[in-house]
């Protein structure tokens, strides 16, 4: 993939005037790389031989029809179906030379590793500084300043301290949605993660909390590889440097944002993000 | 690709249907527009003249429209893909057409002061170019309207054709000038009009490249061949 990028890139600006999203030039190394995943529920099969990478600290847009299976992918990638009996995945998923799907990983190590951040705001009723520490804590032994210090430095890379340093006593439970939402965020970027899955992260949200996390994942990618998925096209070429499109359980296309919002190479693609199915 | 299946919302079918529209209605009047410039200075018909000129406002209106509602698509739809080149080529077409439609209009005032010029040339040169600029526009409208990319490519090709003829003709009237100052006020005229059929084709060029882009996806990239050379011709006396 990472061959075509720039090109892909270059061309098509030359004769629309530099018609260039956020998206990125290049595409990264992987920091996870799927191979032939196949993931059930029971024996309905949801995810068919997914290959899809997901560069290094860049932002990987899934989108699709409800029920195509982006969801799923990101619950395989930090192993939430392992909740649920009945639930398997087979094929690979690897990072850094570990298979994560494989029955011999630490799940809290790899939940360590691999954040996630959920479609509704989910703050435990606790004090905002709670939220944050109660994680941590599972994690690694800090000391109070340590603490304090990590709780700040994860509330203000959420863009939330400003709002509440003054209040961090108070119930997390008394923030607006937007807030609880970037709570969510500071508690899943406390514990260091590698890797942040937002599922819908701002589908409860209104349109400026939306941007407000939509600058954050900008500011986030820096540290963090980002993988996000959307049922707004628009987030997702606002957001993503490279953009995948499932259907029926099949990843159909993935490139750069630009090029997948712009000139997709599959018929479904195109009939998808221009709003003619079927 | 290919004709797209319906649109899910249906009034941004007929919203599309409209701009496409649009666009057909102004290539057909610049193209009559051309034609009539063209039997003008042929026919020495100044009456025919005065319509090409009139008519002008009629397509600067149309490029207003097609501009507003590109606006209008862009802020209300946030088009995708094959609709957002589509859009975006639309506008830029409109531009085109409405060049195209300026320069058969000044083509047009030529003819009505060369009309009172005995002429000491034939203008079969001249009459030829603008059969071939006419030939080009209607290929170029057919593949706007057809989204044909195959029939662009046609066009990009040919204008090669056309710059070659008014190299011809350049050299022509020069000559004529340097034989008698008295022709220097017509062949002036005749080059003007020479110099603006062959912009009419050039522009023809630029839209078979957006609809190419707006077709497939991709820009036609490689090196079009140009041909007017005029901007270096040296045409000196006979000895």
């Amino acid at each position: 993939m990472s061959t075509t990028m720039s090109e892909q890139q270059g061309k098509p600006s030359a004769s629309f005037g530099g018609m260039q999203a956020r998206s990125a030039q290049t595409i990264n190394e992987p920091r996870i790389a799927i191979q032939n995943l196949d993931f059930f529920y029971g024996a309905n099969k949801a995810l068919k031989q997914i290959k899809l990478d997901l560069p290094e600290r860049q932002v990987t847009g899934m989108i699709g029809p409800s029920g195509c299976g982006k969801s799923t992918l990101l619950r395989v990638l930090n192993r939430m179906y392992d909740l649920y009996p009945g639930q398997h995945a087979t094929g690979e998923a690897m990072m850094d030379g570990m298979n994560i799907i494989s029955p011999s990983v630490d799940l809290n190590e790899l939940r360590a590793r691999i954040g996630m951040v959920f479609q509704k705001p989910t703050p435990f009723p606790m004090t905002v500084y709670d939220n944050i520490a109660f994680g941590v804590k599972l994690h690694e032994k800090l000391s109070r300043a340590a603490m304090d210090e990590r709780v700040e430095w994860s509330l203000t890379r959420a863009a939330l301290w400003g709002e509440v340093k003054d209040r961090l006593q108070s119930s997390a439970m008394g923030l607006s949605g937007g807030q609880q939402q970037r709570l969510c965020i500071a508690r899943t970027i406390a514990v260091r993660p590698e890797v942040i899955l937002f599922d819908e992260p701002t589908s409860a949200l209104d349109p400026i909390s939306t941007l407000k996390v939509e600058e954050l994942i900008d500011e986030l990618k820096h540290d963090f590889t980002i993988a996000i998925v959307t049922h707004n096209m628009q987030q997702a070429a606002r957001c993503a440097d490279q953009v995948a499109f499932f259907y029926l359980g099949e990843m159909v296309e993935v490139a750069p944002a630009a090029q997948l919002f712009t000139a997709p190479k599959e018929r479904r693609t195109q009939e998808y993000i221009t709003g003619r199915f079927g | 690709m290919s004709e797209a299946p319906e649109h899910l919302v249906k009034s941004y079918d007929l919203e599309l249907k409209r701009l496409g529209n649009l666009i057909t209605e102004m290539g057909g009047i610049v193209e009559s527009q051309v034609a009539n410039a063209a039997i003008a200075i042929m026919e020495r018909d100044t009456e025919l003249a005065t319509l090409v000129v009139e008519t002008d406002p009629k397509v600067d209106a149309i490029e207003r429209e097609v501009e507003q509602f590109v606006i209008r698509l862009l802020a209300l739809r946030q088009p995708m893909a094959a609709d957002l080149r589509n859009i975006v080529a639309a506008l830029k077409i409109t531009g085109d057409l409405e060049r195209m439609g300026d320069y058969a209009a000044n083509v047009a005032k030529r003819s009505i002061v060369l009309s009172q010029f005995q002429l000491p040339l034939s203008l079969s040169g001249l009459g030829h170019m603008a059969q071939l600029v006419q030939a080009n526009l209607k290929l170029i409208i057919d593949a706007v309207s057809e989204k044909d990319a195959d029939k662009a490519i046609q066009v990009w090709r040919s204008d090669r054709l056309i710059d070659d003829l008014y190299n011809t003709v350049f050299r022509e009237l020069v000559t004529y000038m340097m034989e008698d100052p008295r022709n220097i006020t017509p062949c002036t005229h005749l080059l003007f009009i020479a110099k603006n059929l062959e912009r009419i084709g050039d522009h023809a060029t630029n839209i078979a490249e957006i609809v190419h882009y707006a077709v497939t996806g991709e820009p036609l990239t490689e090196a079009r061949p140009k041909g007017d050379t005029s901007a270096y011709a040296v045409v000196r006396p006979h000895e």
